[in-house]
């Protein structure tokens, strides 16, 4: 694989898997913060 | 009135959204495009669309649902008046798609068990085409039913229509928390197989290495964006539906975030699989990637198994986790497309979900037997094309016109978003879907039109794009649009609060 080509696919993988993974974890965290009442309510 | 029926849990509600958002077009489309339009180059629009109208429009349904707790017709209802037929034509819409979507299902169960024994032989496009779908001569030609479609066909409906029957919680959420962690995993086992074969390198290569030539280019800013709006499942009313059965404490803008990220996700997954098959097959064959690189139906039916046949080993297994993750993702979304109008009619006649079911249900799986006669490509082609295109993308159009410019109300919803959810809408989402979306989207539109005027699409004779494009396209609107006058059990757009339960 060419250089270009590999820091694409680098750059594609940590910004959209990166994304899914960050939004997961701010999601966990919020509702780890909020307690167990209102994890269960969202 | 029936209760309201409610996911179990944001992981229900989450799982659910992204099995809509993640189909047949995730795997078939994105690949392709993403090569023609500069390969890595294609990123950068395709992140930009996807944050900039995907994500947004996303947002945009959720709390247009959620808040007003309705179906698409009585959630746009409540908005102003006037827009139930908003609602109403994206419901069309989806019943247009969902009667060829479970053709196409049927194909991949199919080719699913006919992975087995390598059934579609050495000429795989004459057993597709010849042997399997029968296909007639010529377009428009009904023929008659072909068994091996049809029966496959039965099996699908039945299926989708017990899930639906079970409930929002009890089905739904069931199903899709079955098929997609179970799509991901056949999935990937399929894409590491994949990485592993010879060539797969060569085939990355082409896939990732950046043509920045092609990033000035208006055409490759559009594929971008149709891209993301027709993978998103967004503008036809199943992200609105699918919001409204949320808990009134639930987050919004957090979930839209996770449904595009794992849709797009699953399309950079896909993209990696699928090119380091044809990089092996390119190897094979002598040829470049570029002669081999192909999209939609060949890709999966004539392609795929040509690929298959030339694999080292486990072939027959390798089949199976192709086709068998096809059908996972078309399921996940097919459920979401006829639960749209399920729910539509659940609430506009006051009645029982399993009467919705079997009526709703029933209709649409009866109509879709044209998709099993002899010249059912040829209709599913035409009909495809210019739902999605003149459709979807018009209907998308129309829905960000009028809430952002007619009623004013993205103030209201932002305030409602803003109220339940942890990551606070700005500025940026009213600049994006009152700016950025409707000129996209109109560019779009205006460009499809003059294209459509000057050429039939695919060179079908004029009668046929006419009766099974145009005709179909501007029958969705006018229906639509009747709908509202009709007179039902339950106005839309007065549809209470009533208390949630879990169904």
């Amino acid at each position: 694989m060419e250089a270009s080509a590999i820091v694409m696919m680098i750059i594609g993988i940590v910004i959209i898997w990166g994304g899914l993974a960050a939004s997961i974890v701010n999601a966990v965290v919020k509702a780890k913060k909020r307690g167990p009442e209102s994890e269960a309510e969202s | 009135m029936e209760n309201r029926p409610q996911w179990g849990s944001r992981v229900g509600f989450i799982m659910a959204a992204a099995g809509s958002a993640i189909g047949l077009g995730n795997i078939w489309r994105f690949p392709g495009v993403a090569y023609e339009n500069g390969g890595g180059a294609f990123f950068l629009p395709y992140l930009f669309a996807l944050l900039t109208a995907g994500i947004p429009i996303l947002i945009l349904e959720f709390t247009i649902g959620h808040r007003n707790r309705a179906a698409a017709p009585g959630s746009f209802a409540k908005i102003r008046r006037g827009f139930e037929g908003i609602g109403w034509w994206q419901l069309i819409i989806s019943f247009v798609i969902s009667v060829y979507y479970a053709a196409v299902i049927a194909w991949a169960l199919s080719y699913t068990v006919f992975s087995f024994n390598l059934r579609w032989g050495d000429d795989t496009q004459g057993f597709l085409f010849g042997e399997y779908l029968k296909l007639a001569e010529t377009p428009g030609e009904f023929g008659g039913i072909v068994p091996g479609v049809f029966i496959p066909l039965v099996i699908v409906w039945v299926v989708a229509l017990f899930i639906l029957y079970s409930g929002v919680k009890r089905g739904i959420e069931a199903a899709n928390k079955i098929m997609l962690p179970l799509l991901f995993v056949l999935f990937t086992i399929l894409v590491i197989r994949a990485l592993t074969l010879e060539g797969a390198a060569d085939g990355l290569n082409a896939f990732f290495k950046p043509n920045w030539s092609t990033i000035l280019n208006g055409k490759v800013w559009v594929a971008a964006y149709s891209q993301i709006f027709f993978s998103l499942s967004i503008g036809f009313a199943i992200m609105v539906t699918y919001s409204s059965y949320l808990k009134k404490k639930s987050d919004i803008t957090n979930n839209a975030f996770i449904t595009g990220f794992a849709n797009s996700g699953f399309e950079l997954l896909a993209g990696i699989g699928v090119f380091s098959i044809l990089g092996f097959m390119a190897m094979q064959q002598g040829v470049e990637v570029n002669d081999v690189v192909s999209k939609g139906v060949g890709l999966a039916f004539v392609v795929f198994p040509q690929i298959i046949n030339t694999l080292p080993a486990l072939n027959g297994l390798f089949g199976f986790l192709f086709f068998a993750s096809l059908v996972l993702a078309g399921f996940t979304s097919l459920i979401s497309i006829v639960e749209t109008y399920i729910a539509g009619l659940q609430e506009k006649f006051g009645i029982s979900r399993t009467k919705a079911v079997l009526f709703g249900g029933g209709v649409t799986a009866i109509v879709s037997i044209i998709f099993s006669s002899n010249g059912g490509l040829y209709f599913l082609d035409v009909v495809d094309y210019f739902i999605n295109n003149f459709g979807v993308a018009l209907a998308g159009l129309v829905e960000v016109i009028a809430v952002a410019w007619i009623a004013r109300e993205l103030g209201k919803l932002q305030e409602h978003a803003n109220s339940i959810s942890d990551i606070k809408l700005g500025l940026w989402w009213k600049v994006c879907l009152a700016v950025i979306t409707p000129v996209v989207l109109g560019y779009m539109m205006i460009d499809s039109l003059i294209k459509n005027f000057k050429s039939n699409y695919e060179g079908y004779e004029t009668w046929f794009v006419t009766a099974y494009g145009w005709v179909v396209v501007v029958l969705a609107i006018v229906i639509g649009f009747l709908l509202p006058y009709i007179k039902g059990k339950t106005a839309a757009g007065s549809v209470s609060d009533s208390k949630e339960v879990s169904q």
